[in-house]
């Protein structure tokens, strides 16, 4: 353990933390744009600056390590103005379009202006000007609005292992891309959108079907329905209608998803769907109120059962059903109608 | 699995065998690849080079159908060098000795011929799996859609047991499942000759328990299988089916006969989100809630029991599945009293040892639970057979090498494998319906090398026909050298074309498990 004056205040915290990991475990906030718990220290975007005594520049806390007897100030008047000014240079090279871009609500670069009273960026000259990707069938990629922070870079190469993105050029030209500026859908994207979940600014937007601002929406968590692997994610919802999905961080799926699970969630309020009982009449489908198909069953099955017996009925649940379902799916077999014809496609 | 997912970035050794990880279970993939960077070795074996064969340490490219060879081979290997673990076989196992008699004539020689391999590869694999301190093996279809899949996976556990990687972090027996619950839907009874927690139909205490629960009689006579049942129905023994959630007319072997058994039904329902092939068929079609508009549980490959929460409200008339069985038990005459889905966990947990200790209040910790969770108390099992083998002693089940029920002649010169690709879901009920996913992947095709595809003077995109013993399907070619030259690959989410009108229904005798993944095809290029 190590001892700390944080803010005047002091702390015992455990060794071989950052600045930036002992201040949080305190609850204490410092801003981050390019921090991500899962991925290496990256120390670019400089938003987490904190003054520390002794030292004589701005320390990047996610970056440096605890010391015995620091002393650190995390909300300093210097500390401020770095991060004012950090700000500004990002938001001088970035297109002003909050009021159009899908993030806005969800955007770390609009809520850390709003916070530290930004309205534009001070720095006239050149913007960056790059045509945007549209050619991935999930998402955009506008390089405009790219803050350079490398998360999508990191998580790509780091976690999901398809290094389909890297940094381009040098400089103010410097640019996440694909190999040979070949696009993304030439690349070897394989389209999980990790890295559209990581953006913290509207460079990676997701490609929806609905247009919804972010706080109309409600998150709702849940286990992802495709695979065996269960990770978890939060569902958006707006009204009834689910327009988009976010990773679980706190999941064991540690903030990744697959492309089915980022992207695949547009079969549910889709116009195919079943929403009516049908029944077949002379070989065509009509559709029929829930009585009347019930009806139907019920008496289907004590038909059945009495000219047959309960071995003449075979029953397959199903592994896309809940837990529960496919419990009462065996009880209905097996205590109601009496046999154990039951399985499902766990060999398919 | 044995183990968790989270700990294979801590192994030291992968075996992925009949596992095309990277696009089955993405997550997974994504995992093991962390894995190899983190310094972890990766052994792959299988027909296709698939992904993460460019990571391998060691790639085996093995025939379809010779899975059990290799493993023995490898074990042959192993013993041979000494690298088993002496003390753990003898504290912990059974039967070694017929073991060392089965694997003795498995020599890499023997086993590179058989599986189309060099036997310096099988050495290789096999030093570094025997070497390694922790090493996990895992499979899917892959190793079980065989004749000889039972016998399969016994050969994985008799390595993994041989070099003492059962009950240890890290490492295990791990079988990657392929759908969100099948694992669930098999704890909770959804097979023939299981109630809930794999608690036998036949044995009279489980049955007394079960009868004093649910307050009926119950059969003590184990059910049919799927495959069983279909056989049933085309006989006319069957008359009445209940089809929830699944696609027989698209996933089943040898669809020209699944239509038929089910045509010849007197009555069947169908209960689904959509209408699917299968629904033509079906007499009643009923409209189920989609994962998004219900309440439950989903029990993950790792045995994690986590919450589905309802987040939208129920699309058209749509209604919950287990809303619509407790409404029918009901109105059959059986009390089905269900408030939500927590009641009928507590009734689960009631009656289900390894499920004893989940409720829904618990659930909400974010994690989910693993089970076998006895008690209100236990945290949940990380990795199974921790201090002793569940069965007390670790039992080696040597198998031989079999031929696959079907193999290539001169009629049908090539075998045929089937798979999942990563774009797609099963039947594409649901993945068939989201614009970016079919335009990822949008048409059905037929992998063919190409060498056999410049023979037979087939083009990329070029129309084929496969005929197999049991139908025909017309298929676009994909030429590619990630495949042998004997062998053809399709995947068999498609309707159109469906790879299972060609598939094989030969049964592995145990787990009645078809042998999805070899059948005998020709090729015809379409002029």
């Amino acid at each position: 353990m190590v001892q700390l004056t944080i803010n005047g205040i002091k702390y015992e915290v455990e060794k071989n933390k950052t600045i930036l990991e002992a201040c949080r475990d305190l609850g204490i906030d410092i801003p981050t744009l390019c921090h991500d718990d899962r991925l290496e220290a990256f120390g670019a975007c400089r938003m987490c600056l904190v003054e520390v005594e002794s030292s004589k520049n701005l320390v990047v806390s996610c970056s440096t390590k605890v010391r015995d007897g620091m002393v650190i100030y995390t909300d300093s008047p210097k500390v401020i103005n770095a991060r004012r000014d950090v700000l500004d240079l990002l938001l001088s090279n970035h297109p002003m379009e909050c009021l159009t871009c899908e993030k806005s609500g969800n955007c770390k670069l609009q809520n850390y202006a709003y916070e530290y009273g930004l309205v534009d960026g001070s720095y006239k000259g050149e913007k960056r000007n790059r045509s945007i990707d549209d050619s991935n069938p999930f998402y955009y990629y506008d390089p405009n609005k790219c803050i350079i922070c490398g998360l999508c870079v990191r998580v790509c190469n780091e976690l999901q292992g398809t290094n389909a993105i890297g940094f381009a050029d040098r400089g103010f030209d410097s640019i996440v891309a694909t190999p040979f500026y070949q696009g993304l859908e030439k690349s070897k994207c394989v389209s999980c959108g990790n890295c559209v979940s990581v953006c913290p600014v509207g460079a990676l937007t997701p490609k929806s079907r609905t247009k919804f601002r972010y706080w109309e929406t409600k998150k709702v968590r849940t286990t992802c329905s495709y695979c065996g692997v269960g990770c978890q994610m939060d569902l958006l919802v707006k009204d009834n209608e689910v327009v988009g999905v976010e990773p679980a961080f706190d999941g064991f799926n540690k903030g990744l998803l697959c492309v089915k699970g980022k992207f695949g969630y547009k079969f549910i309020n889709h116009p195919d769907r079943l929403k009516k009982p049908l029944i077949k009449k002379n070989g065509e489908f009509v559709e029929a109120s829930w009585d009347e198909a019930y009806r139907l069953i019920v008496s289907k099955i004590k038909e059945t059962k009495e000219k047959y017996g309960p071995e003449a009925f075979g029953g397959l649940t199903s592994a896309r059903c809940t837990n529960e379902e496919n419990y009462l799916f065996q009880k209905l077999f097996r205590a109601v109608i009496g046999t154990n014809n039951i399985d499902h496609c766990a060999r398919l | 699995m044995t183990n968790s997912i989270e700990e294979i970035l801590n192994t030291d050794a992968m075996f992925v065998i009949g596992s095309n990880t990277t696009e089955n279970h993405p997550i997974i993939g994504a995992t093991m690849k962390r894995a190899k960077k983190r310094g972890a070795k990766l052994i792959v074996a299988d027909p296709r080079r698939i992904e993460l064969a460019e990571y391998a340490d060691v790639f085996l490219q093995i025939k379809p159908g010779t899975n059990i060879a290799l493993l023995n081979g490898m074990m042959h290997v192993i013993i041979e060098k000494g690298l088993q673990d002496k003390e753990y076989i003898e504290k912990n196992t059974e039967n070694y000795e017929e073991l060392v008699k089965v694997v003795k004539e498995y020599t890499p020689e023997r086993v590179a011929k058989i599986c189309g391999v060099k036997a310096e590869d099988i050495i290789k694999a096999a030093t570094i799996y025997g070497e390694a301190e922790k090493a996990g093996i895992y499979y899917t279809m892959g190793v079980t859609q065989h004749t000889t899949g039972t016998s399969g996976v016994m050969s994985i556990s008799n390595l993994a047991l041989l070099c003492g990687n059962i009950g240890k972090e890290s490492a295990g027996v791990n079988p990657l499942r392929g759908q969100n619950n099948v694992q669930g839907a098999c704890d909770m009874g959804g097979l023939p000759s299981d109630y809930p927690g794999y608690q036998k139909v036949f044995n009279e205490e489980a049955a007394q328990k079960f009868e004093e629960a649910w307050k009926v009689k119950l059969s003590r006579k184990p059910g049919l299988t799927v495959s069983e049942m279909l056989h049933e129905a085309e006989e006319g023994n069957i008359k009445f089916m209940y089809i929830m959630g699944e696609n027989p007319m698209v996933s089943d072997p040898d669809i020209n006969h699944v239509k038929k058994a089910l045509s010849n039904l007197d009555f069947l329902v169908v209960q689904d989100i959509f209408f699917t092939e299968t629904c033509e068929l079906a007499d009643v079609v009923l409209p189920a809630a989609s994962f998004a508009e219900k309440d439950g549980t989903f029990t993950n490959t790792e045995r994690r029991i986590q919450r589905v929460r309802k987040a939208i409200e129920p699309v058209g008339e749509s209604k919950a599945d287990w809303k619509i069985l407790a409404d029918l038990m009901n109105l059959l005459g059986y009390k089905a009293r269900y408030l939500n889905p927590s009641d009928i966990m507590d009734e689960i947990a009631r009656l289900t040892p390894s499920y004893g200790g989940i409720d829904y209040k618990r659930l909400e910790n974010r994690m989910g639970i693993q089970w076998p969770c006895p008690n209100k108390e236990h945290p949940g099992t990380k990795y199974l057979h921790q201090n002793s083998i569940a069965r007390g002693k670790g039992l080696f089940m040597p198998a031989e090498h079999m031929d696959s029920a079907e193999l290539p002649d001169k009629d049908y010169p090539f075998v045929l494998t089937t798979g999942r690709i990563l774009y797609h879901y099963h039947t594409r009920t649901m993945t068939g319906r989201v614009e970016g996913l079919n335009k990822k992947a949008a048409n059905n095709y037929v992998e063919i090398n190409e060498v056999t595809a410049e023979k037979l003077g087939i083009k990329d995109g070029d129309m084929v026909r496969l005929i197999s013993r049991r139908g025909e399907v017309e298929v676009a070619a994909r030429i590619t050298d990630i495949i042998g030259e004997g062998v053809l690959f399709m995947p068999f989410h498609f309707a159109e074309g469906a790879a299972n009108y060609l598939t094989n229904t030969a049964l592995d005798p145990i787990a009645k498990i078809p042998e999805l993944k070899v059948a005998a095809v020709k090729l015809e290029k379409i002029s």
